[in-house]
């Protein structure tokens, strides 16, 4: 009985270590590119994960998902906003998914907590929409396709002086990308001959922006310069209007996030004639962008992609060139340098992934609020070229 | 500065509508409800959804966000809540809190995680400026309004509590249910209804807030600590408490915002705890009253 028993376990044993073998055939595994795109797809800074998912899912949709010999696997990962989440997710990723590439990055935080991860295990991570200047230093293996807040603020800097707006009182959230907006505008007005006369941080989480504006209105500047995340924008917007500032002769200057492409339709007509900063508009004037905001208002019930659908899009497009020039061999330091230096035409307009930073080289535009066809737009109508981040020491 | 004031003002009052449901239940019914907000958000998504989706007045979505969450607040009080009245304090706050991921979740889930922006009727957008200089007093029209609506619903309620026959009832089984159901009281009813009213003003509270406090998912949470600091600043015996203590946060906030804005999110928790050392019981509550 014993010795039936046993033979009976140990026949059972190897027959499952042999079907074990044959479902997983190390061939197969070769063969799969996995990418691992960490984003919030619940909580504040969803609609982040929402465009940058659609993005991507479109760009494989069109360009297929077998690059080199290899089925590009996409494994989408919520991590709510909360960093220490991001890097958990990370590691899993990495450890027992064996991604060959991270990418998302919804806030700062996260992209912040994943860059030391990258590092170790020699993944590039590609940020899909963080926009604190420093992220890119935080990792040799960070790729960035969205944007820096510097960026944008030094180039509205440069536009404001030529048109008539030297005293400028500028408004932030109180956060990194806030406090790098602030900075560099400040510098570059200064530069250009105007002035901040005042600088205010707002909480992050504030209630009402009643005592700001007023505080504003009291000041009398030229213009009033506004950084806060998307979903604040409107609401800052509303109360600018309530309180009388724009009847006081004060300008509303902002970057692109407040008049998010995402929302701009719900702001109603007090957003019209708002000047804006940024490197995406859904009614940027190319081919290019028009097929994109065509494909992605079709494969997503009339969502209009915003500039972190761009930022996504670019990203999956920046990955796969790079699979493409390693051939699908080479680890995660070949792919890193097929990332580095790429050129491009984006939906936004021509992009260069600089080598030296990885960080993204593209036109700024200077946009107005317009009606068009019945709904707002963000209609460019200058730009600066080839904008760096201004925050990169070298 | 008036206009500061005034905005203070304004803000305080929304305070009080928004927290005033939760002096009722936290200090009349003696429940720790956590959950208020949910409450509060739910009356914000009535009102949003109705004037978006269904183009309904401003001014009819208002009693219909009351009215809504006085419903939803109902029925959880019959279904839910009733259970735990006799739970300790620990039990409360844990379904409660657990009550307030829920809704942040379903929310979420089916109307999204986006700010809502609505757009008030015109005539309700425009601002009245009297004076010059430093007097001058600027006041939005929508803060006259909250002002107005605040003030009648304070008397209201100021009346209901302490002349009508149901304030003495809800008074009386509050004190002693026993006792209270021995007198004919039928204290089922009076809880449950003191407990639906408690939820549509956080309702209302809600509708009138979206538009200055903003509205997404985690509405409750984010205003949480704002209506706790209201109700244990102010005392739960009264509603003039959370009233006056409603009125000097608000103020105390905006003014801290305007002239101090480095220190300006820290000045309502620096208040609290100085009211707090002071006066442990809240402002405004008499020595041996509960």
């Amino acid at each position: 009985m014993q010795k039936r028993h046993l033979l009976r376990a140990s026949a059972a044993a190897a027959m499952a270590l042999a079907t074990g073998l044959a479902v997983l055939p190390a061939s197969a595994q070769d063969n799969v590119f996995k990418i691992g795109l960490i984003l919030p797809m619940t909580g504040q800074q969803a609609t982040t994960g929402r465009q940058i998912e659609a993005a991507a899912r479109l760009y494989m949709a069109q360009n297929g998902d077998t690059v080199a010999g290899k089925k590009v696997q996409l494994i989408v990962k919520d991590d709510t906003s909360l960093p220490d989440v991001t890097r958990r997710m990370a590691q899993e990723l990495v450890v027992n998914e064996k991604v060959n590439v991270l990418a998302g990055m919804g806030i700062t935080p996260s992209a912040m907590a994943t860059a030391p991860l990258a590092t170790q295990s020699k993944t590039p991570l590609v940020v899909m929409a963080a926009a604190t200047s420093s992220i890119t230093e935080a990792s040799p293996y960070v790729v960035r396709t969205s944007f820096t807040l510097p960026q944008v603020s030094v180039a509205l800097a440069d536009w404001a002086p030529k048109n008539g707006i030297k005293k400028v009182v500028t408004l932030v959230s109180d956060y990194g990308p806030g406090i790098d907006a602030e900075k560099y505008f400040n510098q570059r007005l200064a530069f250009n001959g105007g002035q901040v006369t005042e600088a205010l941080r707002v909480p992050l989480r504030n209630p009402d922006f009643a005592p700001f504006l007023q505080k504003v209105r009291d000041a009398k500047p030229d213009a009033l310069f506004v950084f806060v995340p998307s979903g604040a924008g409107a609401a800052v917007m509303k109360q600018f209007l309530e309180r009388g500032l724009d009847k006081a002769g004060i300008k509303l200057i902002a970057t692109g996030d407040v008049t998010d492409d995402d929302q701009l339709n719900d702001m109603g007509d007090g957003a019209l004639g708002v000047v804006t900063s940024h490197h995406y508009s859904a009614a940027h004037p190319s081919p290019q962008n028009k097929k994109f905001v065509e494909a992605f208002e079709k494969a997503n019930k009339g969502l209009r992609p915003n500039f972190m659908a761009v930022g996504g899009y670019d990203g999956m497009r920046v990955i796969y060139e790079a699979l493409k020039t390693t051939k699908g061999a080479g680890g995660g330091d070949a792919l890193l340098a097929a990332m580095k230096g790429q050129v491009f035409e984006s939906p936004r307009g021509k992009v260069f992934i600089d080598a030296q930073t990885r960080d993204i080289v593209q036109d700024v535009y200077l946009r107005k609020v317009e009606r068009v066809n019945g709904q707002l737009y963000n209609v460019e109508f200058d730009m600066i070229k080839d904008v760096k981040d201004p925050g990169k020491t070298k | 500065m008036l206009t500061i004031l005034f905005d203070g003002v304004a803000y305080g009052m929304l305070l009080f509508i928004l927290a005033v449901g939760l002096a009722v239940t936290m200090g009349l019914m003696n429940f720790i409800n956590l959950a208020h907000g949910a409450f509060a958000m739910a009356g914000g998504y009535i009102t949003v959804l109705l004037m978006q989706r269904l183009n309904v007045p401003f001014l009819v979505c208002l009693p219909l966000a009351f009215l809504g969450s006085a419903l939803l607040g109902g029925v959880l009080e019959r279904t839910l809540y009733r259970p735990l009245y006799h739970k300790s304090h620990l039990d409360q706050v844990l379904f409660s809190i657990g009550l307030v991921f829920m809704a942040v979740a379903s929310v979420d889930y089916f109307v999204g995680s986006t700010q809502q922006i609505m757009q008030l009727p015109e005539w309700l957008k425009g601002r009245t400026e009297i004076g010059e200089g430093a007097l001058m007093l600027g006041m939005g029209h929508y803060r006259l309004f909250i002002i107005a609506v605040c003030a009648a619903l304070t008397v209201g309620l100021q009346y209901v509590l302490t002349k009508t026959r149901f304030g003495s009832r809800l008074r009386a089984s509050v004190d002693d249910q026993r006792v209270a159901a021995g007198m004919g009281i039928n204290v089922n009813i009076v809880f449950l209804s003191t407990f639906a009213f408690g939820s549509g003003l956080a309702g209302l509270g809600g509708a009138l807030g979206a538009e200055v406090l903003g509205l997404d998912p985690s509405f409750p949470l984010k205003f949480m600590i704002y209506f706790l600091i209201v109700v244990a600043v102010g005392g739960t015996s009264s509603i003039t408490g959370p009233l006056l203590a409603a009125l000097l946060l608000g103020i105390a906030d905006v003014a801290g915002k305007y002239y101090i804005p480095k220190l300006g999110a820290f000045i309502v928790y620096s208040l609290m705890i100085v009211i707090l050392i002071w006066r442990p019981q809240g402002l405004f509550v008499r020595k041996g009253g509960k």
